[in-house]
């Protein structure tokens, strides 16, 4: 199937407004309030008496902080307060705990640790006029060396960043190992092909169009505190305010409203989110906190920044034996990052991949270095993008060795449907997959054999004398990607002692209208609309019928939230189970209303009937109305029709895809353009096939941005390179193509419904297909993305340039 | 400064300061939250607004250069009639997703539809480039405005009312 034509829907079925009872395309019901510009983010939120704060932020990577003197912005016209570390000390509030165990500064105290971090807070009656006295806030700094490359962070005369702990003689954070590497070097022994290759997944950074910001207002009166931020996750960040600042619990309200695009920017919680509640504490006033681009780019959650090593093993023939890699993880000054507890590498050790071998081994050392702090985020599935691009380029890189197609390489170490559920070496379970029919899809859409034809006539014709020296190098790129998405199960995963599981409420009124309460927070993916069609698929009463509510911790059920692509996996099991146990209680009220014995009834299109007598019938929404009425209900069964469930998943879910890229090089400028990519994507069945597809695309312009143009750099003082849209490049409609979706379908067998999420998937799965296609253009085993026209025609000269540092 | 600014067909007037931006003063001092804001450097094209109908970044120009001229915004796009079709394009074609990009790229849309209304894709794309999404890899963005130059607004606005 191609994009072109619109898959059927699954259920024929219609509800008065047309949208399907179920699954099929249906347009979004969020849309109404985008469309007209009457959403409301954040930055729209608006109270009385409301006051505005900015952060003022250190210029230094490195730097002992000897003074702070606030005299003159406090007495600027229009300033309110102005809170440094000093202030914060008093409240114990200088530092908070990070998502893996460290601590991390709210505002500096001691030392600053990276450029751009936080150092005093000043609150006025307007944004221009806070940021005016930032200027007035007088800093004195002792500067220090800094530590910027990852590669000299345990060099024993490297400075010690975190003297802030006890003990701290060095820079190295913790070391982690996954696998077997006795197997592993067995295998190696015996292989007759070995292949080692040095790789950086560089820094980059999530950029949602919107960046991060709160409005907090600490009642007084009530002692209640309400908090509108930028957050995917508003329970956690409601239990972590209350543990981090002694708050009560019951008393804090998180609201996320609209938000502007999420992507794992907006999971940790930062500074400036403190800040706002405690200059609220302080002024007793509402207080807005809006971070420019600079600030999003320089402070918040960046991204990767692994640099791996790896090291394949096969038979001659192409046979896959081993895999192994060793990891060296430059995780910022502070280990800030967002992902279960037990997992300090994230779901890393699922690298080897889509690929049937017995062994496989993973070494994980991450360092402090002098960078913002960060790691998991850029919808990565908890660094299964920087697995999935490990395990994507060495195949290539044997193949390169190997004088072998890609393609046939791959299809050759597929795993085979048969072996499903597969435990793979690192012990993950892959629920199910059909991987040879995905990759024969990608290359029967994308037309492979005269995609390779075209290429071989090019190359010929470029290496005849008098050959046109600018004509374009073609390259094909290929990758296969298995993700592990949908965390829990909660005895194995948890955040900050938070098991991974989510709630969901499902309640209908009396006509048979019904509203739905989750626990995750929709960023874009459209949860009003999909969430809705899973009821409507269990009950049968029409979508627009069920209002679905999120983002608000006084009205829906604790849970976890919404990264790593787990809302459709927990949560959309969650409404599918609260669904199911409203059909059976529906059932028990259809048999008093009906005078017969449930046994008696059967399903049917949203209404149970009698067995034999369909006219004898109620529908969902005159069994709601029964369920409040005064209809005597069997003894033990109380009225109303709702349910509310927590859904602790029982595995991961695996999606998978195939994805090819065909790419164009200008042999004279080095500039890569993207001439055509296609995507087959397994996301088992697709609630709404125009949502999966739009996740899809999204994830695509990743692949490209990343592979293409992203990259926060540093300078050998520590400046990052990175710090603004002119600096840090998002692709725009120019670099992106016309995206040529493909798919199968493959059934989680564990999901009640079956789905699996893919939120994250195209992110995951395209950069190595974008870096293979360059790479196989240039004809060369391996050089560092992003390929920019410079790091490109470098490679191209043979003197390929470090992505992450601007020194050589 | 005192300025006036026809705002979606009504007049505004008021004091402002003198580098007050215009999305500034279209989203804090008239209410207007439609308009969004992404960067501090003119590039994302979230803020984009018509001025006397061309688009430009309200990021970039300041209140007192909106004086006597007029300003589209997104809350201005839908008539009476019904939505624009632009809008209806982007809700067909699942042209939005989180939304912040949406209203600066449906102004740069209509724009380029009222100076050439049947656009192909390249000029789509050409013309959507200082409007970043991170989104939707633009792809439905362009079926959207496709959608919108296939259906005239009295077309459009004769559907809604059905
Ligand atoms: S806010 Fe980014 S261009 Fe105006
Ligand atoms: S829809 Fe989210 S940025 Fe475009």
């Amino acid at each position: 199937m191609t994009t072109t034509e619109r898959p059927a829907d699954s259920d024929d079925l219609r509800s008065p407004a047309g949208n399907p009872l179920g699954f099929g395309r249906m347009l979004r019901k969020e849309d109404a309030r985008f469309l007209r510009g009457h959403g409301r983010y954040v930055d729209d939120v608006v109270l009385p008496g409301m006051l505005h704060g900015a952060i003022l932020r250190s210029p230094y990577a490195h730097a002992r902080i000897l003074s702070v003197d606030t005299t003159a912005a406090d007495a600027h016209p229009g300033v309110k307060a102005v809170i440094t570390g000093k202030t914060l000390e008093g409240l114990n509030l200088a530092w908070m705990p990070t998502l893996s165990g460290d601590v991390t500064a709210v505002l500096a105290t001691d030392k600053v640790r990276f450029q751009g971090q936080e150092v005093a807070f000043v609150i006025a009656d307007d944004e221009y006029t806070a940021r005016d006295a930032l200027e007035l806030v007088d800093v004195e700094y002792e500067p220090l060396p800094a530590v910027v490359d990852a590669r000299h962070a345990l060099d024993p005369d490297a400075p010690v960043i975190r003297d802030d702990l006890d003990g701290r003689t060095d820079n190295h954070i913790y070391d982690w190992e996954a696998g077997d590497a006795e197997a592993c070097e067995a295998a190696f022994a015996r292989a007759d092909v070995v292949v080692a290759e040095d790789m950086i997944y560089p820094r980059v950074h999530p950029a949602p169009m919107e960046t991060c910001g709160s409005v907090a207002y600490m009642d007084k009166v009530t002692g209640k505190l309400t908090v509108w931020t930028t957050t995917q996750a508003p329970h956690a960040h409601r239990t972590v305010y209350a543990l981090v600042a002694g708050l009560p619990e019951h008393k804090i309200q998180i609201i996320s409203p609209d938000i502007g695009g999420g992507f794992g920017n907006k999971v940790g919680i930062y500074p400036g989110y403190v800040l706002s509640i405690v200059g609220s504490i302080v002024t007793g006033a509402p207080v807005k906190w809006m971070e420019d681009r600079s600030e999003n780019l320089m402070s918040t959650s960046f991204a990767r920044d692994y640099h791996m090593h790896g090291e394949i093993a096969a038979t001659k023939d192409g046979k896959i034996l081993a895999l192994r890699v060793n990891v060296l993880a430059d995780h910022g000054a502070f280990n800030g990052v967002a992902q279960p507890t037990k997992f300090p590498a994230g779901f890393f050790h699922v690298f080897t991949g889509s690929y049937d071998y017995p062994a496989a081994h993973c070494k994980v050392t991450a360092v402090y270095t002098n960078k913002a702090l960060g790691g998991v985020a850029y919808a990565c599935s908890f660094r299964i993008t920087e697995a999935v691009y490990l395990v994507e380029r060495m195949v290539d890189c044997l193949a390169f060795e190997l004088k072998m197609d890609p393609a046939e390489l791959r299809m050759k170490n597929l795993l085979r449907p048969e072996q499903f559920p597969y435990t793979s070496p690192t012990g993950w379970v892959y629920d199910s997959g059909d991987y040879p029919r995905a990759l024969a899809e990608a290359m029967r859409i994308a037309g492979y054999d005269e995609l390779r034809k075209e290429q071989a006539e090019r190359r010929a014709a470029a290496a005849r004398p008098g050959a046109d020296p600018s004509a374009p190098l073609m390259g094909i790129g290929l990758s296969f990607f298995t993700e592990a998405v949908g965390a829990g199960p909660r005895k194995h995963m948890d955040i900050l002692g938070l098991g991974m599981a989510d709630g969901c409420e499902l309640r209908l009124h009396p006509t048979g209208k019904a509203q739905l309460r989750l626990s995750v927070q929709t960023q874009g993916q459209g949860h009003e609309t999909t969430f809705a069609q899973i009821v409507s698929h269990v009950i049968g009463i029409p979508p627009e019928d069920i209002e679905v509510l999120h983002g608000d911790t006084d009205n829906t059920p604790f849970g976890l939230g919404t990264y790593g692509s787990r809302s459709t996996p927990v949560s959309g099991a969650a409404a599918a189970v609260a669904a199911q146990r409203v059909k059976e209680k529906a059932r028990i009220v259809a048999a008093a209303a009906l005078e017969c014995s449930v046994e008696d009834l059967e399903w049917e299109h949203g209404r149970w009937y009698v067995r034999g007598d369909p006219e004898s019938a109620k529908t969902m929404a005159e069994l709601a109305m029964a369920a409040h009425s005064a209809l005597e209900l069997p003894e033990g069964v109380e009225g109303h029709l709702d349910a509310s469930v927590v859904y602790d998943p029982p595995n991961l879910t695996y999606p998978f895809g195939a994805y090819i890229c065909v790419v164009d090089v200008d042999p004279q400028t080095g500039a890569v353009k993207v001439r055509r990519f296609i995507a087959v994507d397994d996301c088992g069945p697709r609630i709404n096939p125009m949502i999966v597809e739009g996740q899809v695309h999204g994830g695509l312009a990743d692949g490209v941005g990343m592979a293409l143009m992203e990259v926060i750099a540093f300078d050998s003082d520590g400046n990052n390179l990175g710090g603004s849209f002119m600096d840090y490049l998002l692709p725009t409609s120019m670099e992106c193509p016309s995206w040529e979706l493909g798919m199968t379908v493959t059934p989680s067998p564990h999901h009640p419904i079956g789905v699996k999420g893919v939120g994250e998937s195209a992110t995951v799965g395209s950069p190595a297909a974008v870096v293979n296609a360059v790479l196989d253009a240039l004809g060369l085993r391996h050089a560092d993305m992003p390929f920019t026209p410079a790091m490109t025609w470098r490679a191209m000269q043979g003197r390929p340039m470090r992505p992450d540092l601007a020194i050589e | 400064m005192r300025i006036s600014v026809r705002v979606n067909g009504d007049e505004a007037s008021g004091d402002v300061e003198p580098r007050l931006l215009l999305v500034h003063y279209l989203r804090q001092t008239l209410g207007l939250t439609g308009t969004h804001w992404g960067c501090d450097t003119s590039n994302c094209g979230a803020c984009t607004v018509l001025l006397d109908g061309v688009p430009v970044k309200s990021c970039t120009v300041l209140a007192v250069m909106a004086d006597g001229h007029a300003v589209t915004t997104v809350e201005g796009l839908a008539t009476s009639d019904g939505l624009d079709p632009v809008q209806e394009g982007f809700m067909q074609e699942h042209g939005l997703q989180c939304g912040f990009c949406t209203p600066g790229m449906m102004l740069t849309a209509r724009a380029l539809l009222d100076r050439d209304p049947d656009p192909d894709e390249a000029t789509i794309r050409e013309a959507i480039s200082g409007n970043l999404c991170r989104c939707t890899g633009y792809e439905n963005i362009v079926r959207a405005i496709r959608w919108a130059a296939g259906h005239p607004a009295a077309e459009v606005a004769k559907e809604a009312s059905l």
